[in-house]
């Protein structure tokens, strides 16, 4: 898939350049000795991994074993979680973001996170797509006209909701909505996306789409995906994290290539969870 | 981009800070006062005189004799009155509403049981001084009396009485209506024995919530009820309640006697501190017991 | 058979309710229509209210409301967004400031005007006067405006939050834009509802703002509210019944609408959360 349009029955997808192929390694956040606490409890401890610049990760494991505790914190949106506590270092574009030099909101703005329940607000499309945009100091109305017809176009919403931008964000269909807040994500022209589940509450049909989309952001930018379908983790993923429950403690088991995690794990937990066995 | 972002960065800590000022400010003005009717009441409270209270033979507050109890219990023989004869009619209402009318009498019962919520308590007081009075008059004078006050202040917190039964009634989930309709349970066994019972913690709530109205209520009361302080022995007594003796009072009260209406005043505030302190345990009670 | 009986008492009850407050609210009507008229509206009261109008009466209530509102929108809901988007739960301060509240809410509405005459009219040196009567309804309807804001605030969803702050949009920004256009239904019934109250209210009113029935020349004037007239002329003036009577129909119109509103609103934005779960 390069240049040019692909059309669709029910949706279109825009020019995306895809970008370079993901082969080398280069490390985009480096992640030490990460434990997440909530009101003293540990649920996650003792992750370190690597991400690479322009791939696909994808986070895998059973529910609770603490997938989205992890990518809350790497745009340190656990700031905002009562009782919770993140301890060990993320070093993003060569800074941790736990240091107190570290602006948030600008930290966010390069971090883009897509939820698992679609959350566009309760504005007109334009507006949410807007809202971040002022927010972060861009007036010039034509370029803002510009953003918001390219980031439509990347995510096929386009065709879609041209003539309605004037129309609340609630009155789309679900894939709709998700795809709307991929774009609003996009927006802000991060380098990173972190996607907790974002097809799964999606009809079989837009769940796919977006997967395709996802998978034409690659290269682009940084992505990092929860998702229970492994099949999907399989597709779309460069490189995978298997996490798994001990005592209720949450612990990377495997990380690496996806298709290697997946056709010879080296941990029996991991054959045992990509297998259906356990989990 | 990077500018506008240092720029506005610190506005949630600014726009913060204004609002932790205005709350301040209300919250002060909420403890002055506690702390305002505290003072004002000290020279009847300290050294332990506040004993009088509750010592002292009557309200005399010319001779300096300063007890309340003739008038507490005439708050509460009010209050706990209107409440008996209140309770069975706003349950009977709810249960009318939620499970025995039909769509078109229920759904206009309803909103104007909510609309006579707001009634003004003056207006109950016009009428029950000008219509129930002269009716109880007519029976055993002298009409204003502990009955009037009970049968106005029963009218008054009905409305509160029904409304929070019947939310409680209807958030019940519908599974306890199925499982009770499989059982072949009558619609009155269904309604006694399961329904009543499962929304007894909210319907406790609003009782309470009707208790604390009816105890601080003081203008319908003050009309109705004849105002002489003695402790109610009969129906057809007339009772003065400690609300309506701050009311009449206060305008010419002076030292020790306008001490003690302020002392009444807080007392007031601490029996309204009880109820609303075992309403909050019931409802932290029932996170508990259901989530 | 049994079931039978419960079904009548149960019918008996509501017929009770039905008729006792048929008789309360046409007693009302009925007495109070006669008086009702443009000039009851526009005149001034004369023979003690017995007869005239309640222009001045009309006048003063809305600027001890008016007043009122000046003092209680911004602290109510500057408070009320503080506790529900600027601090965690779970904090000593916050805690506090929630008792304070909770207890305030229930005081009885005299023991305000206890306070109110002692501190506006006699400590801060106001007088009966119609600033004295606004302030001390202002402390009354301030935590019944507090807690009904802050759970408009607190029902709006969660995700809009979370949504924003990945989108490193300002908490300041998100309120204005998405949260408080969200829960202006419901905080506007919360206001009418207290303004409501505060229109009914009598006991906090009548050592604060006072008794006088002409009109006010300044908020420093004693100003008489359409609660307190009903009141004076059905205890303190003989043969005011009837004017007692036109004056509460007036009162009741006004509250009624006022509660309509507010009912109006609250559905309008229970339909729009429901629309959102679909
Ligand atoms: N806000 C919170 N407060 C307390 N515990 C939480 C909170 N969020 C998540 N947890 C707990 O942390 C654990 C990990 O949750 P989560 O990160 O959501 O797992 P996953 O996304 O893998 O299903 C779970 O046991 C969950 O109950
Ligand atoms: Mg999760």
């Amino acid at each position: 898939m390069s240049k040019g349009l692909v059309t669709g029955n029910a949706y279109t997808l825009g020019s995306i350049e895809q970008g370079e192929p993901c082969c080398e390694a280069v490390s985009h956040f480096s992640i030490r000795d990460l434990a997440v606490s909530y009101q003293q409890e540990t649920v996650l401890s003792n992750v370190s991994l690597e991400v690479y610049k322009g791939c696909i990760t994808a986070l895998i494991g059973p529910s609770g074993c603490g997938k989205s505790s992890f990518l809350s914190a790497l745009n340190r949106l656990s700031d905002m979680v009562p009782g919770a506590k993140v301890s060990g270092d993320i070093i993003f574009e060569g800074e941790n973001i736990f240091d107190t030099s570290v602006d948030v909101r600008t930290l966010r703005t390069k971090i883009g996170m897509i939820f698992q329940k679609p959350n566009p607000f309760p504005l007109s499309i334009r507006k949410n797509l807007e809202l971040p945009l002022k927010e972060h100091g861009v007036r010039n109305k034509s370029e803002i006209e510009s953003k918001i017809f390219d980031v439509l176009h990347s995510v096929g919403l386009w065709n879609e909701v041209k003539d309605r931008l004037h129309c609340s964000a609630l009155s789309l269909s679900g894939g709709q909505q998700q795809r709307l807040c991929i774009a609003r994500a996009l927006i802000l022209e991060p380098s990173v996306l972190l996607m907790d589940e974002p097809c799964s509450a999606l009809d079989p049909i837009s769940s796919g789409i977006v997967e395709e989309m996802i998978q034409r952001l690659a290269g682009r930018y940084t992505i990092i995906i929860v998702t229970h379908n492994l099949a999907q983790a399989r597709r779309i993923a460069n490189y995978a994290a298997f996490f798994w429950m001990t005592e209720r403690v949450g612990k990377l088991i495997e990380f690496g290539q996806c298709r290697p995690l997946f056709e010879s794990p080296q941990h029996s937990l991991t054959a045992a969870y990509v297998s259906g066995e356990k989990g | 981009m990077n500018k506008s972002v240092s720029q506005t960065k610190d506005i949630d800590w600014w726009f913060g800070m204004a609002l932790s000022l205005l709350m301040g400010v209300a919250a002060l003005l909420l403890l002055l006062i506690i702390v305002f009717l505290t003072n004002e009441a000290w020279p009847v409270l300290q050294g332990g005189s506040w004993a009088q209270f509750f010592n002292a033979d009557g309200w005399y507050p010319l001779e300096n004799k300063l007890g309340l109890l003739p008038m507490l219990w005439a708050t509460l023989a009010v209050s706990f009155g209107a409440l008996i004869l209140a309770l069975p009619l706003g349950l009977g209402s709810a249960i009318f509403i939620e499970y025995y009318a039909p769509k078109f009498i229920g759904k206009p019962f309803s909103s104007v049981v909510t609309l006579l919520a707001g009634i003004p308590s003056v207006v109950f007081g016009l009428w029950g001084l000008t219509k129930l009075v002269p009716l109880i008059n007519n029976i055993h004078p002298p009409g204003a009396s502990l009955l009037a006050a009970v049968l106005v202040l029963a009218l008054m917190i009905l409305p509160t009485i029904t409304l929070t039964s019947r939310s409680a009634l209807s958030s019940l989930p519908s599974h306890l209506l199925q499982n009770s309709a499989a059982l072949a349970l009558s619609k009155k066994s269904m309604i006694i024995g399961v329904l009543i019972p499962s929304a007894l913690r909210g319907i406790i709530g609003g009782v309470l919530l009707a208790l604390v109205r009816a105890v601080g209520e003081t203008m319908a009361v003050l009309m109705v009820a004849g105002n002489v302080v003695q402790t109610p022995t009969g129906l057809f007594d007339p009772v003065r309640v400690l609300t309506a003796n701050i009311a009449l009072e206060m305008a010419y009260a002076t030292d020790n006697h306008r001490a003690a209406l302020f002392a009444s005043g807080l007392l007031l505030m601490i029996l309204v501190f009880c109820v609303a302190w075992i309403a909050s345990r019931l409802s932290s009670g029932e996170t508990n017991g259901y989530d | 058979m049994i079931d039978r009986c419960f079904t009548f008492i149960i019918w008996l009850t509501a017929g009770i309710v039905f008729l006792a407050f048929g008789w309360l609210i046409s007693e009302v009507v009925v007495q109070g229509v006669g008086k009702l008229s443009w000039s009851f509206l526009t005149d001034e009261p004369a023979r003690s209210g017995r007869e005239g109008g309640i222009y001045p009466i009309i006048v003063s209530t809305l600027l001890i409301l008016g007043t009122a509102l000046v003092i209680v929108i911004p602290l109510g809901l500057g408070s009320a967004i503080w506790l529900a988007e600027f601090t965690k739960k779970s904090s000593k301060r916050v805690q506090s400031t929630r008792l304070i509240l909770d207890v305030l809410a229930g005081v009885p509405s005299i023991v305000f005007g206890l306070f109110g005459y002692a501190f506006f009219c006699g400590f801060l040196d106001l007088g009966f006067s119609i600033l004295s009567g606004g302030l001390t309804l202002a402390c009354m309807m301030l935590p019944i405006l507090i807690r009904t804001t802050e759970a408009g605030l607190t029902a709006v969803p969660n995700d809009w939050r979370r949504a924003g702050a990945a989108l490193g949009v300002s908490r300041t920004t998100l309120l204005w834009q998405v949260l408080l256009p969200y829960a202006s239904p419901a905080i506007t019934a919360g206001l009418l509802l207290s303004i409501g109250r505060a229109t009914a209210e009598t006991a906090a009113l009548i050592f604060t703002s006072g008794y006088v029935d002409r009109m006010p020349e300044s908020l420093n004037d004693s100003g008489r509210a359409l609660a307190v007239h009903i009141y004076d002329l059905s205890m303190n003036v003989v043969g005011g019944d009837k004017a007692a009577y036109g004056s509460a129909l007036v009162l009741i119109i006004m509250v009624v609408i006022i509660n309509l509103s507010a009912n109006a609103l609250s559905e309008f934005w229970l339909e729009k959360k429901i629309n959102r779960l679909q």
